[in-house]
């Protein structure tokens, strides 16, 4: 079996980030040709409380739909933080919005801080592209798609009026992530 | 020209295959987790002027897509597990009428509402047994989302040929998933219409058997007049008491799917690694995904582990499992419920191997790692 890469965004419910999943497994699938699925806890937990997607990339055929072993981890909030990061593999990393998530999931994987929220609601503008700056910075850490596919994914999701918008809140996270890592 | 391609969910990739195969109706009641199925049809079956009704319940949504199909329609209900249930006196009729239909259940837990947002797998003898008397059964099992649509088209296609209810039953997984899938040119698979009637409307009765063990179908509204009923009938369609008939009709109805010519023409599996395998995994649905992990991840360690995937569950593939039954040493069989399809492998097997059941009804999806380690226990 060939590489398979799995991806965690977790939050509240309403942040977007089965959005951000979908996008992130649009990008990869339909953009770049890979192999993607994208899943999502389903219930009431969705609406409110912790609430994650899961995108599983690969170059050949996915068979387990679901997280084995998480590569990569984004925590939004400080109750998915501790809920979800427990499934992160040895040397996996987590992406952390550091104004909500106060107390550090400990493990051995590499923590990675950045004030997501307050990055789209002062830098940005609107408060409701986190989680568009979070996928641009998930995919500035991971390589998981090219910066291309991970825009272009973007734009063919979003309304005509928020399409500059979504640009700057997608290069807004890529480009904090990449001075994180230097 | 390259294909149409989409990231989409397994239940609109169901819609999308049922649009395909010229569905026209849809009766329904939305309920978690198939919802997703009749809101796209709702959208698309408009443009194409089929209709879209959600009835008051799901016996109504069940009798609507009856009538709808008496009048010559591609007829689709789509539900989960405890509307299904509700269904069950209706799918009796359809069978004993001979009504094509296409079932859609996305199984969660049960029994009653259970778990609605959770994965299960607990319906499948349902929709062998679930509605009484003997009759034939034909249900499918699609484990991803491009599966879906073309098992969503079979169905269809069974359904026109046999005359009778298919169900399509995946669960929640699969359901709520988003992959690829690459849309069929129109053209591309095959699309089957019911066999209408060639004798003038005077000379038509609904049960000739004089054209097969499947009658062909005339459409109300096209100038031919019959009675359609639930009790035992003859060839004319009014009902009877008389012996020759009833014996002949029952046995008929269900050979016309069990046969063994129909059976070749409706069982459909996938084996992967089975030719040399010594512990054979039988799996359908999501759990064949964690299932096909696990024989990759044994046979990196030297396991011989082989899956057998039935995409058609009714009829039960029972010679290949006999087959395979002798061949290795077990035979193990994970599935989201306590072992419904377990005792169908253990009755084809007959004792000689033995059946090991790993069942999950805790709405977690049952992973790899139980089947990896259920097959090293037997090793």
């Amino acid at each position: 079996m060939s590489k398979r890469y799995e991806i965690r965004f977790s939050g509240a419910g309403g942040q977007g980030l089965i959005t951000a999943g979908i996008i992130l497994a649009e990008a990869a699938s339909i953009i770049e040709g890979k192999h993607a699925v994208q899943s999502q806890s389903y219930g009431p937990e969705a609406r409110g409380g912790a609430s994650k997607s899961e995108v599983i990339i690969s170059d050949s055929p996915i068979d387990y739909p679901k997280a084995t072993v998480v590569d990569a981890c984004l925590a939004m909030t400080q109750e998915s933080a501790d809920k979800y990061a427990n499934g992160i593999k040895k040397g996996g990393v987590l992406l952390i919005d550091s104004d909500f998530v106060k107390n550090e999931p400990k493990g051995d994987f590499k923590v990675y801080k950045m004030p997501i929220m307050r990055t789209a609601k002062d830098v940005v503008g609107r408060e409701i592209v986190a989680n568009v700056v979070a996928l641009g910075a998930m995919i500035a850490l991971t390589d998981a798609v090219s910066r291309e596919a991970g825009l272009q994914a973007v734009l063919s999701r979003v309304p005509e009026a928020f399409i500059e918008l979504n640009r700057k809140a997608y290069a807004q996270g890529f480009e904090d992530m990449k001075k994180i890592l230097g | 020209m390259a294909k149409k391609v989409a990231l989409m969910q397994g239940n609109e990739a169901c819609a999308h295959g049922a649009m395909y195969a010229g569905c026209t109706f849809f009766g329904g009641y939305p309920i978690t987790p198939s919802t997703e199925v009749a809101e796209v049809l709702s959208n698309e079956l408009p443009k194409v002027g089929g209709k879209f009704i959600q009835m008051e319940d799901e016996i109504a949504a069940m009798a609507s897509v009856l009538g709808a199909s008496l009048t010559g329609a591609k007829v689709l209900t789509a539900t989960s597990g405890p509307g299904v249930s509700l269904k069950q006196e209706l799918i009796g009729y359809a069978c004993i009428a001979e009504i094509p239909c296409v079932i859609i259940n996305v199984m969660r837990g049960g029994p009653s509402t259970g778990m609605p947002t959770g994965p299960g797998q607990s319906d499948v003898q349902q929709a062998k047994w679930g509605t009484h008397g003997d009759h034939a059964t034909i249900a499918l099992v699609p484990a991803s989302v491009q599966e879906i649509f073309t098992e969503t088209v079979r169905a269809f296609n069974l359904a026109e040929k046999y005359r009778m209810p298919v169900q399509v039953l995946y669960d929640e997984i699969v359901g709520h998933m988003r992959e690829r899938i690459e849309f069929p040119e129109p053209g591309e698979l095959e699309i089957i219409n019911r066999t209408l009637p060639t004798v003038p409307p005077e000379q038509y009765k609904p049960y000739d058997t004089s054209f097969g063990d499947v009658p062909p179908l005339a459409a109300f509204g096209s100038g031919y007049r019959f009675h359609v009923t639930g009790l035992n009938k003859a060839q004319d369609g009014f009902p009877t008491t008389k012996a020759e008939y009833v014996d002949a009709e029952e046995r008929r109805q269900v050979r016309k799917v069990e046969g063994e010519v129909a059976r070749a023409q409706i069982e459909l599996n996938e084996e992967y690694l089975t030719e040399d395998a010594e512990v054979l995994i039988f799996a359908y649905g999501s759990t064949s995904r964690s299932a096909r992990y696990a024989v990759n991840e044994l046979r990196k360690e030297g396991i011989k582990a082989g899956l057998f995937r039935p995409l058609t569950l009714w009829p039960f593939p029972e010679k290949r499992i006999s087959a395979l039954g002798k061949q290795v040493k077990a035979i193990i069989v994970p599935e989201m419920n306590l072992g419904q399809m377990n005792l169908e492998v253990e009755r084809v097997v007959k004792g000689s191997c033995p059946v090991i059941s790993i069942g999950r009804v805790d709405g977690e999806p049952l992973n790899p790692g139980q089947i990896i380690a259920q097959v090293k226990e037997v090793k």
